[in-house]
Order: C-alpha cells, then structure tokens, then sequence
C-alpha cells in the first residue's frame, strides 16, 4: 500500500530524500592535528589551521580517509579511488577560513543502498547517492552576552561525512526507519556515535509532494533537524503543506526551510534567489586523494559483520524468527549479548528470555544492555537451572526478579530461597492425596466426565507445594490417582 | 671589499677564516638599511637589534668550528614569510600589526642553517603587483638610476623589496615568492638573480597566501651560487605542506660550473612577442651566441600556448586569491573595524584593510567562480593551464633548457605604468607561462640597457631539474662578465 495524504484534489504521494552529517569519530580533526573530542571549554580544541591563521595549510587526516571509506563499505557502496577536495565560499563568523573544505564534483563513496524493514514485516531498499567527506564550522554562540556574538572553535574542522540519499523515501515511517538503520550501521562500523542530540548525526531533509505517476515536482529543504522524530513530524507537516500550496493554485517555491517542532511547522529560511554562491573549486592546497584498491580492501577485510548479516546468521544458526533477530541485533552490544546467553544453551529460550524479561526489566529501571545489572554470564546460569531441570519455567521468573534486585546468582537464590525443583515421587504423591482427599466432591465430578476440572487439581498440588513441584511429574501422578 | 659587496658564497669563507666576524658582517648591513632605506623603502620592518644578538651568536657558533651553510650571513625575508614574534604583514593594512606565533617552513629552513635575518622586506601587497608600488607601507624605489636621470624607477614585484635591497647591499640575499614572475621580473628590473623552484620544491607552509596552485618561494642573490646556496637551505619536503613534494634535494652548487657541451637550449618563438624592447631583443641574441660558444646546440622550439598564458593566469589567480583571502574578516587576527552586523563589519574592515589591486584581483577571482561563469572562465582557465604545461612537457622532449626574456622592458619609471592595470600585468607576460606550468626558471643580469639599466633573461628547466638552470645560469653569468652595481648602494653611500 502506498503511502498517501488524502487533499481535496484526491490523494497526494510524497518524496523524500535524506541528506545525513555524520561527525566522523576520530582522534583529531578533518586536515589539522587539534583535537576532535565533544565538549571542552570553549576555543581549547583549535589549531592555527582550524583557526584559519595566514600561511596555515590543510593536511588531511588519513584515519578520516579510513573511517569513509569503511561506511562507504557498510552501506554496500562503491569506493571511488581518486576523489577531490573543494572550497565551498562563504563568510560566516564560525567559518574561520572564510571556506569550508568538501568534496563536492567527486566524492569518496558513491551508489550504495540500505535495506530498510518496516513494521509490518516490508523490506525496501533506499538508495545511497554518495558519502563525502567535509570540515564542520565553528559554532555561534548568540546568548552569552547582551550586544556581542561569541564563537567556539572547537568543532571547527572535525570531520564530517555527508550521507546523501536518492530521493527513495516515500513516508515518515521509512524515513525513520532508514535513519535508524543508518544510525545503526554507523554505530556497527564505529564511525560515529550517531548521538543526534549532541549533533553529531544532523539530518536535511528535502520534501516534495506528487499526484501517483507524475514526474517529480519542486522539492524543499528542511536545514539540520536533530531527531528521528522531528524528521518524521516534519515530513508529514512539509507535504501538508505544499499540498495546500498546490491545491490552492499556487506553486510551490524551490527553498530551505526550518522545522518549528514547538509550533509544529516549516519556516522559510532562504529562497532559491538568495541562495549562496558558494562558488565551488578543487582546493589548490590539497591533492586528488588517491587510495589503493588493496587499502580498501583491507579495511573490508576488518569490518565488524553488518547487521543485516548478523541478522541472518541469527536466524539460521540458533532458529529464532526474523522479528526476534532483527530486535536482538538492533545494537552490537545487545547482539553480544544474546550470542554470550544462547552459546551451548537452548538459543531459542534464550531469545525469549532477552527480549521479553530482561528488556523489561532494562525498560523498567531505565538502563541499557552494556549496564544491564544482570550480566550475560548470569542469565545464561539461571538457564542452566532450567535446562536441568533445578527449577521450573515459574521459578525462574521469582529468581530473575531476585538476581535483578540483589545481583546474587540465580544458584545462590535457588539456594537461599530454598527453590529446588521437587523430584522425589513421594512427596508428589503426598501432596496428590492429600489434595484428593480434601477435594472428594471435585474428584466425584471429574471423574463424572468434567475434564476441565485436571487444571484445578494440578494448581492445588502446585500450591500445595510452594510452586516448586516438577509440572510433569504432577500431572503424571494426578492421571495415574484420577 | 667593502663587507656589503660580498657574494654569500665569499662571506661564508670570510667567516670561516676569520677575515670578519658576523657581527661585523652583519653590522655592515644593517647600518646600510638604516642609511638607504629611509629612501629605498626596501624594508616594512627592519630587525636590526635582532640581526646584531643572532649575529653574536653566529660568532660563537664560528667559534666552536660548527658553522652551517649560512651562518652568520644577513638576509632579507620577504614580508610574506611568517616569521615568529616578527611583524608579518603581506604589505597590507589589514597585516599591519600582525605578529605571527609561528615560523615558516622555507623561514626555519633558513634559521636552522645559520642565517641571520635583517628585517622584512617590502612587497606588493599580498603579492600582488608586478612594479611594487600597491605596498600600504608605500612603494619601493629601484637603486638604479637611468644614466644622468635621477627619477625614481620601479623595482619590479612583487618581490620588490627583496630584489632592492640585494642590489643595493642591504642584504646579501633575501627570500622571494612567485606566483606569475615575482621573483624573476624584479631580479630582472634590480640587476640580480632570481630563481623560481618547481612549484612543490620549497614548502608554502606559513607563507601567506596569495594564489595557492602557483605560490612558490625562491632565493635572490647577486650570484647564481648564492641562489644555490640559499636553494639548497630552502628547499625540501614538509608534511605540513600537501603540495610539496619528496623527492631528494641535489647538491645544487655542484652544478655551478659544470660543462654545458652538448645540452640543448630551446628558444621559443612565442617570446618574439610585441612589446619586446629591441635592446632586450639584442640581450637575448648574445645569450645565445654565449651559450653556443659554451657548448650548447640551439634548438628552436614552439610553445603555441604562450599567447593564453597572461589571461589565463589572470583567471587563476585571482580565483585562488579571492578565496585564500576570505580569512582576512577581522575576526580573529588583523585589523578590525566595527559595524552594527556581522556583514557591516565584514565589509569596513576588508574596506579599510584592502588596497584597490586586492580588492580587483578578489572581485575578478569572485567573478570566474561565480555561478554561470566558473564553466567560461575558471574551468577553460584550468584547461588551456593544462594545454600550457603540455608545451613544455613537448619542448622539454627535445631540449634541456629554454632561454627567454625575463621581461619586455626594462625597469621603469614609478607611476608611468600605475593607471593602466592591464599594462602592468604585460610585464609578466614571459614569466607567466612557466609558473602557470609549475616549471623552475631563473633570471640572470646580462648586461646593461643603452639607458644604463640591468636586462636579465630567463631560463626555464624540466621539473626538479633546478640544477640545470643554474649550471646554465652561471655560464651565462661568466660569459656576461656582469659586475655593475646601482648607483643607491651601501658600499657608494658611504
């Protein structure tokens, strides 16, 4: 089913393109040697180049280069293996050089494509346009001061790759879930944190509206939307909006625009004509980058397995569903996790486990898998009770809450607790005429044919024995008196 | 010999044997400044307390017997080389009171060698001029004078300042930038030599800017030695320059001297251009006769191209310079003048900070680049660029070395060319072609004018061959016998 906004003219399809910077993690910054960590105080991270003194040149950081050239293979892109360097023209106070060093006619990485999967189970592909590499700006800082403007450096020159996609997209939700797997790719191959709200994953988003089968009609650009959830409001506020502007007769101008999430709208920034003349040119202070066929392949060869591989590997080698693997696979660290639990265990009980109890109880407290208070190591030896048949499936839900409270290993509990499993038949077989013996009127019943009434002496003899009794072994003593 | 005659080459000795000390040597230099440049203005800013503590310290380093290749001798630095906690201003008000933290590669390159600085010569502001006269701290004079005419003439630029004050003897060498001639049209016009490496043979780490794809630093000397000598300190690859290259720096005096028998001189036809002086015209005739009897085998050769050299490189370089200047705002370094926004700020500092040939070249480098003209303009630019280097390359299969005109004229008179820009940029008509092809070449005095004035011709090597040019360089400067000094210099002043 395709997406549509219902105007007064019939239905409306949209088209969405996503344009991603990415803050490149690394050492230091794009072409200088200062520091390109997040946060310290303010101009502390600024070398002479970032800081655009005379004479200073551009030298470009080759770990940078590595970490492209990685995501690039991560979204199953090609690698261009001559690409270039231009100067992107404006002035601004936090663009210390007065240009912005980019790639613009030829960029490192060219077509690729991300597999998105939507939540009814449909699996689209987005194609990717190109990845280049960039310098970020400075930032202005306008409310320190009543009069003044004030500028920070620090991220001036930090390394940036902008993702660009074809305009693939055709609803809020495949545009969010493209950027979650983005996102989640960056994060696999360790190229960016993909921390949206320290901005370090940014997203434009270009928004144009069709009646099915038309050609494309004017797009819009909304500048620097910081969330997954902005994108999608935005999406949807943008397209209403242009239908309105086309239904009502009017033509919807080319032009960036700035998403209001407080009044949940677009504003115009700039129009076509006052665009920038960015008057772009090769950098003469930078060669052609040229990088070596075998280069690249030996970063392939290290590259962490992607998602969708994990994904799959998942699915075949502990046969669990498609929906499980694809929730334990959403970050490494929740992968690892699940492959430490189900490693020589029963791997489907332990899907289950993770999904269901332990991200509850990770929802619960508000933690995350790399600081969950009960370890792979600890879930896998509350399994273990289970699988040999020390406690039972409800047990184990009484020893889980405990291990989460206490940290204590499920074994101590069981211990402490006084939990075993009771196997031995005699006392089954106790607790089954006893039960008997108090219930002589619902005996009379069922064995006068009310079946249903095996569920009621089996919930009595469980009681009977503090839950601790072998299921089985309960029901086969009850069929054998009954 | 007075200590401000001397050639580097003989001063170095001098040190060695103790004939004068640096102090000595160095004080010879920078009472000159203080006698001739109130007049010359060769220097922005002179360092003579600075000159005379390193020249105390080249005396001990003498003492010690660890002399290096220029230890102790005084040298003129072009105020486009950043020099650390020394005033560098590019000849611009916007530099005017610019005092950088740091050194330049070619700069420390020269400190680590011994040399000691005099002061900061005048230049073109930004390097940007061919008679040195858009310098914001005023032009600079030529020491020569046409015979019995005492008007003041240019000295050529940009690197004017420099080629003055090595003429004049206050300094025995000095650093040059060239970016379409500015080192070897000023040589030219002040009677000394000036050597342009191949672009990437000298690190353009912390010089300032002028047109990046171009900018190549150089020595000037009154000798072709000197010009190895100070080369061969120059030179050499820097990681924190991508456009300098690694590959091995030669023994360049080595090549002082050497036997030319059978290496093949090009002369280009293109260079018989209009405009060329007839008595430049005769310069360049004797040259070839001199290298014919030195051994060489003269080829004619074509360079098609030549003719589009000037307008392409007044494409490209001002495209360059429009965007390597846009750091010039006000904000973080320079001068300042406030305004109520961001762009009223932008717009009065770069006001009052620019001279009006900045300002032109800035707003044709912004025009080229603009959208809807970069195509006709910059891209064609970059095109014939390629077609011009394709020239050389093919003469370069055939011969060794190509011999030109520096110049077509000689040095003229200030203010006779300044309201015509397009004339002024005529004068780097034959310098232009090898900067736009990043080939090494180097002017030589050859003799004297009918007016009395220096007339240098030109040599232009394959890439990374600069010891052809001075093996070549110092034939013709035997041959030419050349030892004429300008009638403003240290040694007559006294």
């Amino acid at each position: 089913m395709t997406y549509t906004i219902e105007g007064r003219t019939g239905a409306w399809e949209i088209v969405v393109g996503l344009e991603v910077h990415a803050q490149v993690i690394s050492h230091s910054k794009l072409f200088s040697g200062a520091s390109a960590s997040y946060g310290g105080e303010p101009n502390t991270h600024v070398s002479l180049v970032d800081a655009g003194f005379p004479g200073m040149l551009p030298v470009l950081n080759q770990e940078c280069v590595a970490q492209a050239i990685r995501t690039g293979l991560g979204l199953r892109a090609r690698i261009n293996l001559e690409s270039r360097f231009d100067r992107k023209n404006y002035f601004y106070a936090d663009l210390p050089t007065g240009y912005q060093i980019s790639q613009f006619t030829h960029p490192i990485v060219g077509e690729g494509t991300v597999e998105i999967e939507l939540a009814d189970g449909t699996v689209r592909h987005i194609g990717i346009t190109r990845l280049h590499m960039e310098q970020d700006a400075g930032k202005s800082m306008h409310d320190q001061d009543p009069a003044r403007s004030f500028i920070d450096l620090n991220r001036a020159g930090v390394a940036l790759m902008e993702i660009v996609s074809e305009p693939d997209i055709r609803c809020p939700e495949e545009a969010g879930a493209y950027l979650r797997k983005l996102r989640q790719i960056l994060r696999y191959l360790g190229t960016c944190d993909g921390n949206m709200e320290e901005g370090s994953m940014r997203a434009d988003v270009n928004v144009s509206v069709r009646k099915a089968g038309e050609p494309f009609r004017t797009r819009c650009e909304i500048k620097n939307v910081n969330s997954i959830r902005y994108v999608m409001h935005a999406i949807e506020v943008e397209a209403t909006r242009q239908i309105e502007v086309w239904e009502d007769g009017g033509e919807v101008d080319q032009e960036t625009r700035l998403f209001d999430p407080s009044r949940n709208e677009t504003r115009s920034l700039r129009s076509k004509e006052d665009a920038h003349d960015y008057r772009y040119f090769p950098d003469p202070d930078l060669l052609p980058l040229v990088v070596e066929q075998a280069w690249v392949d030996e970063l392939e060869r290290a590259l962490p397995e992607l998602p969708d591989d994990k994904r799959d590997r998942f699915i075949k080698q502990y046969g669990i569903p498609r929906y499980d693997a694809s929730v334990l696979v959403a970050e490494q660290a929740i992968a690892d996790y699940y492959e430490e639990v189900a490693k020589g265990r029963d791997a489907r009980l332990a899907a289950n486990w993770v999904t269901g109890d332990l991200f509850g109880a990770l929802n619960r407290t508000g933690r995350t898998i790399t600081d969950s208070p009960i370890s792979a190591a600890a879930l896998g030896g509350m399994l273990d009770l289970v699988s040999d048949k020390t406690i039972n499936g409800k047990i184990a839900k009484e020893v889980f809450e405990d291990m989460l409270e206490t940290g204590d290993s499920a074994a101590a509990i069981v211990e402490r607790k006084g939990l075993k499993q009771v196997t031995d038949t005699g006392a089954i077989d106790a607790a089954v005429a006893d039960v008997m013996a108090r219930n002589a009127d619902k005996v009379e019943e069922y064995r006068g044919g009310k079946d249903r009434l095996f569920g009621f002496f089996v919930g009595q003899v469980m009681k009977a024995m503090a839950g601790k009794a072998n299921p089985a072994m309960v029901n086969e003593a009850l069929k054998k008196v009954l | 010999m007075s200590l401000t005659e001397l050639t580097i080459a003989d001063a170095a000795s001098g040190l060695r044997a103790r004939q004068f000390s640096a102090v000595e040597l160095v004080r010879a230099h920078v009472d000159a400044i203080d006698a001739l440049n109130p007049r010359l203005n060769a220097y922005i800013t002179p360092t003579r307390e600075a000159a005379l503590k390193a020249a105390q310290q080249a005396d001990e380093v003498l003492a010690r017997g660890e002399a290096r290749s220029l230890t102790g001798i005084p040298l003129g630095i072009k105020d486009l080389f950043c020099t650390n906690g020394v005033r560098t201003t590019a000849a611009s008000n916007i530099l005017r009171n610019f005092v950088p933290p740091y050194e330049s590669t070619v700069t420390a390159n020269l400190l680590r060698d011994g040399a000691v600085f005099v002061g900061k010569t005048n230049l073109d502001e930004f390097a940007m001029g061919s008679a040195n006269i858009t310098s914001a701290f005023g032009p600079v004079e030529n020491p020569w004078k046409r015979n019995g005419d005492d008007a003041a003439l240019v000295p050529g630029g940009s690197s004017g300042g420099s080629a003055a004050a090595v003429a004049a003897g206050l300094a025995m060498g000095a650093t040059g930038t060239d970016t379409g001639g500015s080192i070897r049209q000023p040589a030219a016009y002040c009677g000394i030599v000036g050597l342009k490496p191949t672009y990437g043979r000298c690190s353009r780490f912390g010089t300032i800017a002028y047109a990046s794809s171009l900018d190549q630093a150089g020595p000037m000397a009154r000798s072709v030695r000197d010009c190895a000598i100070m080369l061969q300190s120059m030179a050499g690859f820097d990681e924190r320059d991508s456009t300098s290259v690694n590959c091995d720096v030669p023994d360049y005096s080595a090549a002082i001297g050497r036997s030319l028998k059978g290496l093949k001189v090009g002369i280009p036809a293109e260079y018989r251009a209009e405009g060329l002086s007839a008595e430049i015209g005769a310069a360049w005739q004797q040259g070839i006769a001199w290298l014919k009897a030195a051994g060489c085998e003269i080829v004619d050769v074509s360079l098609p191209h030549t003719k589009y050299g000037l307008a392409t490189y007044y494409i490209v370089a001002p495209a360059e310079c429009s965007s390597n200047l846009a750091r010039y705002d006000g904000l973080r370094f320079g001068e300042r003048v406030p305004g109520d926004t961001l762009d009223a700020m932008y717009e009065a500092t770069r006001r009052a900070g620019f001279g009006p040939e900045v300002r032109r070249r800035i707003m044709m480098g912004t025009y080229v680049l603009s959208a809807g003209y970069y195509d006709a303009y910059y891209l064609k630019a970059q095109k014939v660029r390629t077609l011009i280097r394709r020239d050389f390359t093919e003469a370069f299969q055939k011969v060794d070395v190509l011999l030109t005109p520096t110049a077509p004229t000689p040095a003229f008179v200030q203010g006779e060319q300044s309201d015509d820009p397009v004339q002024m940029y005529l004068n780097d008509i034959f310098t232009v072609p090898a900067s736009m092809a990043g080939m090494p070449a180097m002017s030589v005095p050859v003799g004297l004018g009918a007016t009395g004035l220096p007339l240098g011709l030109q040599l232009i090597g394959r890439p990374f061959d600069e010891e052809t040019l001075l093996a070549t360089g110092s034939a013709l400067e035997q041959a030419a016998g050349f030892t004429h000094r300008p009638a403003i210099r240290a040694e007559a002043a006294k």
